[in-house]
């Protein structure tokens, strides 16, 4: 249970998708001009995240994973030589697969929060299908990918941690861009050149919590 | 269908006037406007999310750029080839399936040429895919336009594109290690640790700088083209 935690609040603070990694900053920068929004998006991201990445974690130990397909060989009654399934690897495929389940996922999640929950799809309705190619979906597979979790509660817990990571930080980012327009910017860095520098140093911020071992 | 009723008799019209040339005015400024007026990471704001990871090193920068103009360029041939077959509502489905073979391509030719580049990438070959340029270039071009000119809109973005993160990448590698491409132009003797005077930023090379080099860019750049200065 610990473990849980610790990938959790790993996910938020210390490995966060827009401050460590850029991921998802086209809508970040672009959906953050004023808090409203950035909250619908926001939680858009940790919805689609939460559910994305545990199915992108089955599917790559039950599938695409070398030695992945072995459990076919369970119910054939293959074993030893004959045991074919155990030796295929098909990472190759995991993007196209990966962007595929987002994509159709997205598109699941969309019909069922329009059909069950109405007042929620009139708040993210607009946001959902912009997050199919929102970079923070995938890089949140792919990090699964990388990092090996072991169980399908650590991808979970991994996928809820970034998106609250991102969601803190788009909302942030509004609430600061809501204030900056009564401040006297130099025309030039308007809009969005000021947008990245205070991310920068939102960033350099966030580096605190670099030195925490969890 | 209406709109392939509709196009139909306008591209008739089209046939019968004499081709443009390869390189007409509208075709050199395909290639020359994402450059500066319509930069695809200043001025778009397309691509940013693996435009920034990756600028630690010059190497790095020029390898993504390159994937990036790869990916780019069979993907906007591939959808304006295609363009008149693909219905309308399934059009992004068709643009991602499109992007992802490419980038599995590229991904494979990256491991088995350059292994150590491709490791240093990591997951941001991938991340190609969900690039806002290539998706936004498709469906903002590639959908409504020959394949010749798109190839040349593809061609220029890419080039937009590389050219800032090669900026940003030589700021970073110049000033965080003293190197550039891995060549190393400050003498190990000027180092500090050596009784020399010089040290490292190494700020440079965490990840917040490459947003505050961005900004810088960004800055000199509207203080030189002003029609790009935004209202807030």
């Amino acid at each position: 249970m610990l473990e849980l935690v610790n990938i959790f609040v790993k996910a938020i603070f210390i490995e966060n998708m827009i401050f460590a990694y850029f991921l998802g900053m086209c809508s970040y920068l672009a959906v953050s001009k004023t808090v409203k929004t950035g909250v619908g998006l926001g939680a858009a991201v940790v919805f689609v995240l939460g559910i994305t990445v545990p199915v992108n974690y089955l599917l790559e130990n039950y599938v695409l994973s070398e030695g992945a397909l072995s459990w076919i060989d369970g119910i054939m009654g293959y074993a030893g030589e004959d045991a074919v399934f155990a030796t295929i690897d098909l990472s190759f495929l995991s993007f196209i697969m990966f962007i595929a389940i987002i994509a159709s996922m997205v598109q699941l999640v969309e019909m069922a929060v329009e059909k069950f929950a109405p007042a929620l799809y009139g708040a993210l309705g607009i946001f959902l299908p912009l997050i199919a190619v929102n970079c923070s979906i995938l890089g949140g597979a792919l990090f699964m990918q990388e990092r090996q979790y072991s169980t399908i509660a650590e991808a979970t817990s991994f996928g809820l941690g970034s998106g609250v990571g991102w969601f803190l930080a788009i909302v942030a980012i509004a609430a600061i861009r809501e204030k900056i327009k009564y401040s006297n910017v130099p025309a030039p860095l308007r809009g969005l050149g000021i947008t990245f520098i205070i991310t920068g140093l939102m960033g350099i911020a966030f580096m605190a919590f670099m030195g925490i071992e969890l | 269908m209406s709109t392939e009723v509709k196009s139909a008799p306008s591209e008739a019209i089209l046939a019968k006037e004499p081709s443009e040339p390869l390189f007409s005015k509208r075709n050199k400024k395909l290639l020359s406007d994402p450059l500066n007026d319509s930069n695809p990471i200043t001025v778009q704001v397309l691509g940013i999310c693996s435009a920034l990871a990756i600028t630690v090193q010059v190497k790095q920068a020029i390898v993504m750029s390159l994937s990036v103009l790869a990916v780019l360029i069979g993907g906007n041939l591939i959808i304006s080839l295609i363009r008149n077959v693909i219905p309308s509502r399934i059009r992004i489905i068709v643009q991602l399936v499109v992007v992802a073979s490419l980038v599995i391509l590229v991904d494979q030719v990256l491991k088995a040429y350059v292994y150590d580049v491709s490791k240093a990438l990591s997951v941001f070959v991938g991340l190609i895919i969900t690039n806002c340029i290539i998706m936004g270039r498709l469906e903002a071009f590639a959908l409504a336009n020959k394949p010749w000119p798109s190839v040349l809109d593809a061609i220029g973005n890419a080039a937009g594109y590389g050219w800032i993160l090669i900026v940003i990448a030589v700021v970073r590698e110049a000033f965080g290690s003293g190197s550039l491409m891995g060549f190393k132009f400050i003498p190990d003797a000027w180092l500090i640790s050596n009784g020399g005077f010089y040290a490292h930023n190494n700020m440079m090379i965490l990840p917040p700088m490459a947003l505050i080099v961005v900004g810088i860019i960004i800055w000199i750049q509207r203080a030189k083209n002003k029609a790009l200065i935004e209202e807030h």
